[in-house]
């Protein structure tokens, strides 16, 4: 039963640490909970699907399938990730000067629903897979049987969402001026552990060199089966043992986004004051507001 | 000139290509039970090798190992082949994810 629960916990905490951060960093769009639930409803239809299918994911690409399977789907959610911290670097600070949605926001922000829903459904997708695959595999093998893994997963289950719902709450305690900030960093972070973990799928289907394996080992000093060590994994991509390669990967999302970026949001700004200086007298007034865009 | 040259090139990688698979060896591990069915497998130093794990069980079992840094699961009555390698002489142990505590679930990869 305690095997059932450890494991359960670690995939959960995974899926539930990235709708926290996700829902945290979308705080004032209109609409984001009903997508994260959508998200989490659809990514467990989806974990049911590629949990039943595995054999025949596994076999496709020379059996390399699996890995492929998984690089693709944390690839796409890096690209998400990029693009909403991207809109966020000129958005961010309008939301949290209103605190509220703009009539800019709004209309944008359902391109971010999308970011909402792709993001949080693929983590549960991935997560809830292998969840189920174990479940089933544990359930038919142990004596204890199919009641003593379900207790065990559920109460895994539940000490994930407990985690993923205290880092939520204590999200929303930041002060609004840091708001924005803070969850930029966390996406960002996130963005870069998933780049890094597909990093790995591509060098395991030997698609990609490992360049060198591993980089570094401080699995004695912080194990990634710990409880902290799985937080640390989830959340910032902490890796005991990573390949060279997947270092190569986590670095260049962090530039990519973070220059994007900037660069997204200068450009905003030399616009900004070009078209209003380019109006008349009349409708100056419009100025902050095109600033403030 | 250029063309040619692109030709015997790519006929170059080709040929490094096919030699690269010819010179991939194979070792087998097999899960019954949810047990392997060796503690330790040896393999070569600094050469690049599959790892075939075959499944004989009808549920689903995953293999993983931090040091080789592979995780890949592998459903029931099937074979799932892992690449890895090439690898400098130590020890690297691995687990069936799933039941990873049953120490019939635990092995060591001796490379030397």
């Amino acid at each position: 039963m305690f095997a059932a629960a450890l494991i359960v916990f670690r995939e959960s905490l995974e899926a539930a640490l990235i709708i926290s951060i996700m829902a945290a960093a979308t705080r004032g769009i209109a609409g984001r909970g009903r997508w994260i639930v959508v998200g989490v409803l659809a990514g467990l239809l989806g974990a049911a699907l590629v949990a039943s299918s595995m054999e025949l994911i596994s076999s496709m690409a020379s059996g390399m399938g699996q890995e492929l399977f998984n690089a693709g789907v944390l690839l796409l959610a890096v690209g998400m990730l990029a693009w909403h911290n991207i809109w966020m670097a000129v958005h961010g600070r309008e939301m949290a000067a209103h605190a509220t949605n703009t009539a800019r926001a709004i209309n944008d922000g359902s391109r971010e629903c999308s970011v909402i829903f792709m993001v949080v459904s693929f983590a549960v997708l991935r997560e809830g897979a292998e969840t189920v695959l174990f479940l089933y595999s544990l359930a038919s093998s142990s004596e204890s049987g199919l009641r003593d893994t379900l207790g065990g997963g559920a109460s895994g289950l539940g000490a994930g969402l407990l985690v993923g719902g205290l880092l939520y709450a204590g999200l929303l305690r930041i002060p609004l001026r840091w708001f924005f900030s803070i969850t930029g960093v966390l996406v960002l972070l996130l963005a870069a552990s998933m780049a890094s973990q597909a990093a790995r799928f591509l060098i395991q289907a030997d698609v990609l060199p490992s360049l060198a394996a591993p980089l570094w080992d401080t699995s004695g000093v912080l194990s990634q089966k710990s409880a902290f060590g799985t937080l640390l994994h989830g959340m910032i991509g902490y890796d005991e043992q990573p390949a060279g390669m997947q270092l190569v990967f986590y670095v260049t999302v962090l530039l990519v986004i973070t220059l994007g970026g900037r660069w997204v949001a200068a450009r905003a700004k030399a616009a900004a004051p070009k078209l209003a200086s380019g109006k008349t007298a009349g409708v100056a007034h419009q100025q902050p507001q095109a600033k403030a865009g | 000139m250029k063309r040619l040259l692109s030709l015997a090139l790519l006929s170059c990688a080709a040929a490094s290509a096919f030699a690269g698979v010819a010179g991939v060896d194979e070792f087998t591990l097999t899960i019954q039970n949810h047990a392997f069915d060796v503690k330790e497998l040896k393999l070569p130093a600094n050469k690049k090798i599959t790892l075939l794990v075959v499944n004989k069980d009808a549920t689903p079992a995953e293999f993983e190992s931090k040091p080789l840094n592979r995780e890949k699961i592998i459903p029931g009555k099937s074979t799932a082949a892992i690449k890895i390698g090439p690898l400098k002489p130590g020890r690297y142990p691995f687990v069936e994810e799933y039941h990873e505590n049953d120490a019939a679930a635990q092995g060591t990869i001796v490379v030397e």
